[in-house]
């Protein structure tokens, strides 16, 4: 799974970035591929869609929540915890 | 007071996709009207409209772009992109409070509406997409226009339904005539050819479902278009200092209000706009040859619009030509006086004047020169454009052949 997750992160990333996914590495940051903040929330809303998951986010202050958006790395690790606490909560 | 002039045109309709086809299909009389083709437009009881077939945002617009455009924002754009590069004005940091933006739309972005509701009611969805709200906004089209071009002194939109653009454009007159701005990029654009949009307009049983015949006595109501027409109204001497074209001079202006019914139109609404917009312009009525009328092809529009004509040209209704463009394009609602204006100028610019096609049949309640069928040639040195909205308002602009 894990690595599904990340392929498809940086397709949505690279997508909306106008980059080749294989321009994208683990340490790239939002701001260095030139996603500014309205693009921020439509990434959100893909990821949302793609793993029919909730991202606690808000474009208020993005910087506060537990969601990390620093770099590549920390989002694909933030949605692979929501997607594991999701899976659990569907178990019980 | 400034005088004020039209040195940029751009539209975008189902009769041509620039100012150049349009002219031309306005001279032919081509009709462009025709079956409507939209996600469920199956279920409409109205199935013909002027759409603009084949139309394909990525010939205009990047996936971003169009991510965040509305279909009016777009027409908006593509027009005012024409407007813009035929003017030959620069925006720079220098000028750039000095050009406003104002454009007139009823719906707005009824599209970005309509695909949403459908998502959350009809297929039961419960997360959107997160650009709703900048896509729909009324203001979202003069705002786009704004940024793409720098222009950073007044913008804002009007929404008075069928009024929207007429009322648009009096505004960018009146800031440039008082000396507040020298150039304005105005007129308007409108996309209501969805199931939400004509749905609710059959709710009003006023729509044709044949065709669109103004002035006939075998009319039977209106039928929509979609586009957007965008003009670049400059301060004269600005115009003439920078060797401009001109195609016109707004020479005037005039506004009123029925305060009697909202859907019903006045008689005596119509033609205290119009008599106003010839004294703005220090026009006799005698002065006038040529109306573009609201014309909108329903039984009371037409009836009450050549009532209005005749209270306020007296004798002189009989002498002039008056033509309904939208017998062509369909009903642009916010954006009808825009596309409507680009007829005045053909006949000011090229003495042709368009034809109300469809026309078969007199009527004793619009016995006017309606200019039927086939266009006509004629020198036009002084013209009206009327429209006339629901709720009652009223807006009329003159433009003047500049000698």
């Amino acid at each position: 799974m894990a690595r599904n997750v990340k392929k498809t992160i940086i397709k949505i990333l690279a997508e909306q970035a106008l980059l080749s996914p294989k321009d994208i590495s683990e340490n790239s940051s939002l701001d260095s591929m030139g996603i500014d903040s309205l693009g921020l929330v439509e990434i959100v809303f893909s990821i949302e869609e793609a793993f029919n998951i909730t991202i606690p986010f808000n474009s208020n202050d993005p910087q506060n929540t537990s969601f990390d958006i620093s770099s590549v790395e920390s989002i694909v690790k933030a949605v692979e915890q929501i997607i594991d606490k999701s899976a659990k909560r569907n178990k019980v | 007071m400034n005088r004020v002039v039209i040195t940029g045109l751009g539209a975008i309709s189902s009769l041509g996709i620039n100012v150049e086809e349009i002219f031309e299909s306005l001279k032919e009389g081509r009709c462009g009207i025709g079956p409507l083709k939209f996600l469920n437009s199956e279920r409409l009881s109205v199935q013909i409209g002027g759409q603009i077939h084949n139309y394909k945002p990525e010939k205009y617009f990047s996936k971003q772009e169009t991510a965040l455009y509305d279909k009016f924002t777009q027409f908006a754009l593509i027009a005012a992109q024409q407007a813009i590069s035929s003017c030959g004005i620069e925006i720079t940091e220098s000028n750039t409070s000095d050009v406003g933006v104002i454009l007139g739309t009823a719906g707005g972005g009824l599209q970005t509406q309509d695909e949403n509701y459908r998502e959350v009611y009809e297929l039961g969805k419960n997360r959107v997409h997160p650009l709703i709200v900048p896509k729909l906004m009324n203001n979202a089209a003069a705002s786009h226009v704004s940024i793409k071009y720098n222009a950073r002194g007044p913008c804002f939109t009007i929404a008075s339904a069928c009024s929207s653009s007429n009322h648009a454009m009096g505004q960018a007159l009146n800031l440039i005539r008082k000396g507040d701005i020298k150039i304005a990029i105005t007129g308007g654009s409108e996309s209501m050819l969805c199931f939400g949009g004509i749905k609710a307009w059959e709710g009003l049983r006023i729509m044709s479902k044949e065709s669109c015949r103004p002035f006939c006595s075998t009319r039977d109501g209106m039928v929509q278009g979609e586009g957007a027409a965008i003009f670049i109204f400059e301060e004269l001497e600005h115009a003439k200092h920078r060797g401009a074209t001109i195609f016109a001079e707004v020479a005037g202006f005039s506004m009123s209000s029925d305060a009697m019914d909202i859907v019903n139109p006045s008689k005596e609404g119509a033609a205290r706009a119009i008599t106003g917009a010839l004294t703005d312009a220090k026009l006799n009525p005698e002065d006038i040859n040529y109306i573009n009328a609201h014309g909108t092809g329903t039984i009371a529009n037409d009836k009450t619009e050549c009532a209005a004509i005749w209270h306020t040209f007296k004798d002189h209704a009989k002498n002039i030509m008056i033509s309904s463009t939208k017998s062509m394009h369909g009903h642009l609602i916010g954006g009808t006086g825009a596309l409507e204006l680009v007829s005045c100028i053909l006949a000011i610019n090229e003495s042709i004047i368009p034809p109300t096609i469809n026309y078969k049949q007199r009527d004793p309640d619009c016995d006017l020169d309606v200019v039927p069928n086939v266009a006509r040639d004629h020198s036009v040195d002084f013209t009206l454009s009327n429209s006339f909205a629901f709720g009652g308002l009223n807006a009329v602009l003159a433009l003047k052949k500049l000698a």
